[in-house]
């Protein structure tokens, strides 16, 4: 749905697009674009419009038809990049609103408009490209192109952040593709020359041939994502059939994960370790499995040696997940999420700053999501009763920075509680104690 | 070289480069080593490069030897393993191509001379590689050099005959063949040095370069065309514009095959769970997927399948997770049949929950399916999978011929349980099996 505040923003984009082709018609008083070749870039416009490849996230689609309007910058003028960029309106793909078709075209206008303008007052000169003119081309038509992908990033900006709130490019994940996406496009931008240039041999037909590199790098990006994708389900299913011997503990991984990316981004890590952290509080309690089924599911108080197999899970863990290409902070975080601030904790018993930050910040998302589970041995604890646990912990287990950010997190971004765990009937041997828990410490028999 | 069975990739010890060569190789080698002599020496005595016209000569050779270096440099590693030059390519191809500069009139460059420009450019551009201690590339080098001296070979004459001035129809239709021609010549040699190296049929390798290759080179036959006819409206300064396009090109498919590296190293990491865990013995999963895939190359199995292989082979035995306690020894091939299937259907339940494997889920599901008598009948994959998972059982990480020739006598005595053509690829895979360092 568009908000009213997106609308009015929509109809300023309009009526400046509007303003701006009256201002660039005065200046080009008698200039009149040739039909046949508008209407061929036009098409090109569409169809490269209509054929968008997402990019990492459903929302974020990137398409190259910039290199259209930018040909008719060179070849046609400022008011036929304008027409160009217009077509959008009519664009083919159906599942458009009024509204969002109302934009892009007015959007598109304007780019080309204010691309055109800048190619102008540069002095680029309009029309087939000369051969003695390669250096007056080339300039004009590199500022050009820096303009239209500024203009079109920031009007797309404007129209998502009044539309779904600030803090929206975050949470798609727009942030770090955002990169990506502006050197795609100044990229493919300066195909807007390379048509240009192909248009006093072949003409139209310059068209069809750009197109073709355009569609494999389509199929390539597409090829990206789907594997992306399907890298991600994988990954899941594999974690998931990894909590299969523990019902309670379904899901743990999971939202630890979701808790940590939470806390990173309140921490403002960049993209690249957010992405890496997100797989570490995936992975952290795999080595659980390297722990005897009967030492995790056992009542009543440890041997030494048994409360020793369960320090090691972190080790494990970072044997299965060593080979993986990860960054290798997320291998820190896996190895090191059971240290203690004051020193106490395991494998290694780092204190304070020691302890490498992933770890940190896993170690706070583990404890919570264990106190708001429920366990054979006890309820879920309320959020803000888990809260309190995390203040009370903070300084002595966990790092009072990260457990700030995390209920500051909290506060914005929703928390999924798990599910009431009701074991299956069938299912009789759940874990009796969870070394995650900070309100019930493991029993240690001491000799 | 023990791990170049899987799907080609390179064991990680080195080994110094002439232990590697072959004949196809050198053969390869040796066809470019002459050709670029003979562009040297041929270019040396050109007295038109020493003439007073000499700029009409050397702009163009720096600008298209420049790209080429940079091509080289910015090369892309493609799944399983292999690594092309697309940026290079098209600008050796270009440049073999070329018709003609606003400037300096038609391209007036002789075939020799556009090899001899390749060698270097793509000899400048692998420096860097070198010197950082990655490999060389020398038969993708040589590989492009012969592709780019075939075209060139055919195309020079045709432009300073004076063939394919106008109309451009007619010089785009010579030169869309002739792309094509030249990729042909790339993906030939490519399939026979890697049918060579990891032991499959040359058709069948043949089929898996064009499926690999094809839209690569379909963007580099169409970007050689583009900069062909741009360069000749507005000079070489095209190609500096051209770069960036190709480079966001290159980039997208640069990231596609880090995702499947990726992809692949973590199933294999993660099919280890079942080895932590104790399920099974230590280096089970790897060694059975690595047989597996060897056994399917020999059976003449396409890398697509090959690669579901390999996920199945390593995922064979993840439904033992869902059992309470391992199987003692972990060797399945010991349970009743019963619980075979029970741990198959489970480790398929678990490979379809991700939505996207569903034929790794078959492959696993059908595994404990005996070979013959069974309705419906198994997939290959899945034969291959349960003759390797016995043989890696009964004979594990040891390789002990005895031990081996026994375990596959033992198969051999069982033509329903396990299919003979399987067993008889297995044998061979078997012979040839030196020491593992696993």
């Amino acid at each position: 749905m568009v908000s009213r505040a997106a609308w009015l923003y929509i109809v300023l984009v309009v009526l400046a697009t509007g303003a701006m082709v009256e201002v660039a018609h005065k200046t080009q008083a008698g200039f009149h674009p040739r039909l046949l070749d508008l209407v061929v870039l036009q098409i090109l416009f569409l169809v490269c419009n209509s054929a968008k490849t997402p990019l990492t996230s459903r929302q974020t689609k990137w398409s190259p038809s910039s290199a259209a309007t930018l040909a008719a910058v060179v070849l046609l003028g400022p008011v036929a990049a304008a027409l160009v960029g217009a077509t959008s309106l009519i664009s083919p793909r159906r599942q458009l609103l009024v509204a969002e078709r109302l934009f892009n075209g007015a959007m598109h206008a304007l780019c080309g408009l204010a691309a055109g303008l800048t190619y102008v007052a540069l002095k680029g000169p309009v029309g087939l490209p000369q051969p003695t003119k390669f250096w007056p081309i080339v300039i004009a038509f590199a500022a050009a192109a820096a303009v239209h992908v500024l203009a079109n990033h920031t009007l797309i900006w404007g129209v998502y952040r009044l539309n779904r709130g600030s803090g929206m490019l975050r949470r798609e994940g727009l942030e770090s593709s955002l990169l990506l996406l502006l050197a795609s496009d100044l990229g493919y931008a300066c195909l807007g020359l390379v048509i240009a240039a192909l248009w006093p041999i072949m003409n139209w037909f310059s068209a069809v041939l750009v197109l073709v590199p355009l569609f494999v790098a389509r199929w390539a990006m597409g090829q990206f994502a789907e594997q992306q994708r399907a890298y991600a389900a994988t990954m899941n299913a594999l974690c998931q059939a990894v909590e299969t011997k523990d019902y309670y503990t379904r899901g743990h991984g999971d939202r630890v994960s979701r808790g940590a990316v939470m806390i990173a981004r309140q921490i403002r890590m960049n993209s690249g370790r957010t992405e890496a952290i997100r797989f570490a509080g995936m992975l952290h309690d795999v080595g659980k499995l390297g722990v005897p089924t009967q030492v995790l599911q056992k009542t009543g108080a440890l041997t030494e040696d048994e409360y020793a197999a369960i320090q090691l899970h972190p080790m494990r863990g970072l044997e299965i997940v060593r080979e993986i290409g990860f960054l290798y902070e997320a291998l820190n975080g896996i190895m090191h999420h059971h240290e203690r601030i004051d020193g106490r904790g395991y494998p290694m018993g780092l204190a304070g700053h020691e302890i490498p930050e992933f770890a940190r910040v896993i170690a706070v998302a583990d404890a919570f999501d264990s106190m708001t589970s429920t366990r054979s041995y006890r309820e879920a604890k309320s959020i803000e009763l888990a809260i309190g646990e995390l203040r009370r912990g903070a300084g002595s287990q966990f790092d009072p920075l990260i457990v700030e950010a995390f209920i500051a997190a909290l506060e914005v971004t929703e928390w999924t509680l798990p599910g009431p765990a009701t074991a299956p009937a069938d299912l009789t041997v759940v874990t009796v104690q969870d070394h995650d828990d900070p309100t019930a410490p493991l029993q240690v028999v001491i000799p | 070289m023990t791990g170049s069975t899987m799907t080609g990739r390179q064991a990680p010890e080195r080994i110094a480069y002439w232990q590697a060569l072959d004949s196809g190789r050198l053969l390869l080698m040796a066809v470019a080593a002459m050709l670029v002599t003979a562009a040297f020496a041929a270019t040396a005595v050109d007295a038109n490069l020493h003439s007073r016209q000499h700029a009409i000569y050397w702009a163009p050779a720096l600008a298209f030897g420049g790209f080429i270096a940079f091509g080289e440099l910015l090369r892309l590693a493609l799944p399983g393993g292999r690594e092309a030059a697309p940026i290079a390519m098209v600008g050796a191809m270009s440049y073999a191509l070329l018709l003609a500069l606003p400037r300096h009139g038609v391209g007036r460059q002789s075939a020799l001379l556009v090899i001899a420009v390749a060698a270097v450019g793509m000899t400048v551009g692998a420096l860097p590689h070198i010197a950082a201690g990655r490999p060389a590339g020398i038969a993708g080098i040589c590989a492009r050099i012969v592709a780019v001296a075939c075209v060139a070979a055919i195309f020079r004459p045709l432009v300073s005959a004076g063939f394919v001035r106008r109309p451009w129809e007619l010089a785009f239709a010579i030169m869309v063949l002739l792309v094509f021609f030249g990729w042909l010549i790339d993906t030939v040699i490519a399939a026979l040095i890697r049918a060579d190296d990891v032991g499959a049929r040359f058709a069948v390798a043949m089929l898996d370069e064009i499926r690999l290759q094809w839209p690569l080179g379909l963007a580099v036959g169409a970007s050689v065309i583009i900069t062909v006819f741009s360069t000749k409206t507005l000079g070489l300064g095209v190609l500096a514009v051209f770069a960036g396009p190709l480079l966001v090109t290159q980039v997208a498919f640069r990231r596609y095959a880090g995702i499947r590296a990726t992809y692949l190293q973590t199933v294999r990491s993660l099919a280890r769970v079942t080895e932590v865990a104790g399920y099974v013995e230590t280096g089970h999963s790897r060694r059975v997927s690595r047989l597996a895939v060897s056994v399917g190359r020999g059976l003449g199995m396409t890398e697509p399948d090959l690669l579901a292989l390999e996920y199945a082979a390593l995922m064979h035995d993840i439904g033992q997770l869902s059992l309470r306690d391992p199987i003692p020894g972990g060797a399945t091939v010991l349970v009743s049949p019963a619980d075979q299937d029970r741990i198959a259907e489970l480790g398929a339940d678990v490979i379809r929950e991700a939505g996207v494997l569903d034929f790794v889920a078959d492959l696993v599901r059908c595994q404990s399916w005996p070979a013959h008598g069974h309705d419906p009948a198994p997939p290959l994959g899945s034969m291959i999978i349960r003759a390797a998972n016995a043989f890696d059982d009964m004979v594990g990480g040891s390789t002990d011929r005895d031990r081996s020739a026994a375990a596959l006598d033992h198969m051999r005595f069982d033509p329903i349980e396990y299919d003979a053509r399987v067993v008889d690829a297995l044998a061979e895979v078997a012979g040839r099996r030196v020491p593992s360092r696993l």
